[in-house]
């Protein structure tokens, strides 16, 4: 059974059909890629997906549950997690911080124990500390713990972002243009981490990407949104040998 | 190579918003309630000075109280008066009603609890509509607040008699009490004879237990969620922390806090007036002040910028025409040698163009 189903996917805003008809599923540990020029509905759809936006119409379909509707938070208990195109940190909480507050929904003491660092206090924070440290190992960043977010380099921001999704146990990690910015060294270093997250927890991931050697390297398939509507969609080479989306991209003669 | 240079240029400190220790910050106001007592004890200090104290220290306790709104949570309220005003009326009443029937130390430490409880219900009530939307918000209703709370206490008349609690919005007679009824609160004249049981040494605690709690609160689960709302509103959503819950926590905490120095300032005047001098929105603004000027999240600095900005004018009052003069000028200072974060890299910037510009020169 598939991983994500969606389908009949629509959204309005006032009189522009932003996404129409958007379809995709997504097998269990497939890497998967969703691309389009700018302006296609992308972020759209990652916002559908997390519950930003509720659809107008269409069923999205996570792991035999239907999350249509969903809130935001529901969401990401339901098990999708996600990063953002302009990078969301809590830039004034240190790089562990920002882990640590991921982990809220799986550890919890009550905010008396809080106000006076009784009770449970100190043997959860233990676990919460050693469970961020463990993942912060896995990102490379664990010589950063005390670091503010704001003052780490570009490049371990954005690991930064994904390791704090993945502290949410994700089933599903949606990736928005996780390569933005980043120089030729800083995306082969995240087309790495992102196949070593996706084998180490046997995660699921869906990644909306620009640039095409990151997009060949690691996706096994694609889907291609173009004003709103799906292009065409399959595995990574076909696609983007498909002469309708080199059209879409590069426009016609 | 950069992450070796950049790991060395970063300050190792447990978190940005309360960059001090906290054991360093309890030192601070161990050590300075350790002066001020043995000048109390050894006759230094005059009698007008020793009046200043209560209010100085519950002044730092609203200030770290409305901290936890600003600095931690990062919703700004323009009402904090409005909750200690609560605390203040609602301590008050209950002490006058128990004065006599109860031991004082039991009978100051239920008042103490029926204050706080009242400002934090008050907190809670506002923050259930208010805490729902994003922006400013919340600084408009808490000036409206604190504005509203402070006239309708004017005009309240609240009496008791054998026959139970009247109260009345138009004047004195219209309560209708029995010869041998009491006054608890006179319209604008409010609440006299309260017992005289706030001094130094309780004040000094009860600013201790608040600092206590709202650093444990920075250090803890439900502070992280705080601040990463203030930080970013959307990815704290996106990872599943509840928005709503944490803002209605914070806010009610800042508000508790400060419905407990409302009952200090009940505690040590003899007659408690629901005036602008006390509670109006000035006072809101003033603090407000304090909070910014010591460091907006930074809990230690909320403490001794109360502390200085509210005995300077006090101690200037000799000077008359020049007393504002000099405190507008310490305000100044004060705001350049803060320790928010924002301003420890804006004077470090400075510090290097000033080094740069002399280079060049030479």
């Amino acid at each position: 059974m598939a991983l994500l189903e969606v389908n009949n996917l629509c959204i309005s805003f006032g009189g522009l059909r932003a996404v129409d008809d958007f379809h995709m599923t997504i097998e269990k540990g497939q890497l998967y890629g969703l691309i389009g020029p700018n302006g296609a509905g992308k972020t759209t759809v990652f916002n559908l997906l997390t519950g930003v936006y509720a659809p107008n119409e269409g069923r999205i379909i996570l792991d035999g549950q239907d999350i249509t509707g969903h809130k935001t938070i529901e969401i990401n208990q339901d098990g999708i997690a996600r990063t953002f195109q302009n990078i969301r940190l809590f830039s004034q909480m240190p790089v562990i911080d920002n882990v640590k507050a991921a982990l809220e929904n799986q550890y919890s003491y009550s905010l008396f124990d809080s106000l006076t660092h009784l009770g449970k206090f100190r043997q959860v924070e233990k676990e919460i500390t050693e469970r961020s440290m463990d993942l912060l190992k896995v990102f490379d960043l664990d010589r950063f713990a005390e670091t503010l977010a704001s003052n780490l380099p570009y490049g371990q921001q954005r690991k930064l972002e994904i390791a704090r999704a993945m502290a949410t146990n994700p089933k599903l990690l949606l990736l928005d243009e996780p390569a933005a910015g980043m120089n030729p060294n800083e995306t082969a270093e995240l087309m790495k981490t992102i196949e070593l997250i996706r084998d180490k927890f046997g995660i699921t991931i869906l990644l909306i990407e620009h640039d095409m050697k990151l997009v060949g390297g690691i996706c096994e398939r694609l889907t291609v949104l173009n004003f709103g509507r799906v292009l065409c969609e399959g595995p990574t080479k076909e696609v983007l040998s498909n002469p309708e989306v080199i059209k879409a991209y590069l426009g016609d003669e | 190579m950069t992450d070796k240079i950049l790991k060395a240029m970063t300050p190792k400190r447990k978190t940005a918003v309360n960059g001090k220790s906290p054991a360093m910050t309890y030192f601070v106001v161990l050590a300075a309630y350790a002066v001020l007592e043995l000048c109390i004890k050894t006759g230094i200090m005059s009698s007008h000075l020793q009046g200043l104290l209560v209010p100085m220290v519950y002044y730092a306790i609203v200030a770290v109280g409305l901290n936890i709104c600003v600095g931690i949570l990062g919703e700004l309220s323009l009402g904090h008066a409005g909750f200690m005003c609560i605390g203040a009326f609602g301590s008050a009443v209950f002490s006058l009603l128990t004065d006599g029937v109860l031991p004082d130390g039991l009978r100051f430490l239920l008042a103490f609890l029926v204050g706080v409880a009242l400002a934090t219900l008050f907190g809670f009530l506002i923050g259930i509509p208010v805490l729902r939307l994003n922006g400013d918000y919340l600084a408009i209703v808490t000036l409206a607040f604190g504005e509203i709370i402070k006239n309708l206490l004017n005009a309240l008349y609240l009496g008791i008699d054998e026959n139970g609690l009247h109260a009345s919005l138009s004047n004195q007679m219209a309560l209708g009490l029995s010869p041998d009824g009491k006054m608890l609160i006179n319209g604008a004249m409010g609440v006299s004879g309260t017992p005289h049981d706030a001094n130094f040494t309780i004040s000094m605690v009860v600013l201790l237990i608040a600092l206590f709690l709202a650093q444990n609160l920075v250090h803890s689960k439900h502070g992280r969620a705080i601040m990463a709302i203030r930080d970013n509103r959307i990815a704290a959503e996106s990872i599943g922390i509840n928005i709503v819950r944490y803002k209605m926590q914070a806010f009610t905490i800042s508000a508790a806090i400060a419905g407990a120095a409302g009952v200090l300032f009940s505690h040590n005047i003899s007659t408690l007036q629901a005036s602008s001098q006390y509670f109006g929105y000035n006072v809101s603004i003033m603090i407000l002040v304090y909070v910014v000027l010591g460091g907006i999240g930074n809990l230690r600095g909320s403490v001794i910028a109360a502390s200085i900005l509210y005995l300077l004018p006090e101690l200037l009052r000799g000077l008359n025409k020049y007393r504002m003069l000099i405190y507008s000028i310490v305000l100044i200072v004060v705001m350049i040698f803060n320790w928010a974060p924002a301003a420890i890299a804006w004077r470090e910037n400075l510090a290097a163009k000033f080094k740069a510009a002399r280079k060049e020169n030479v």
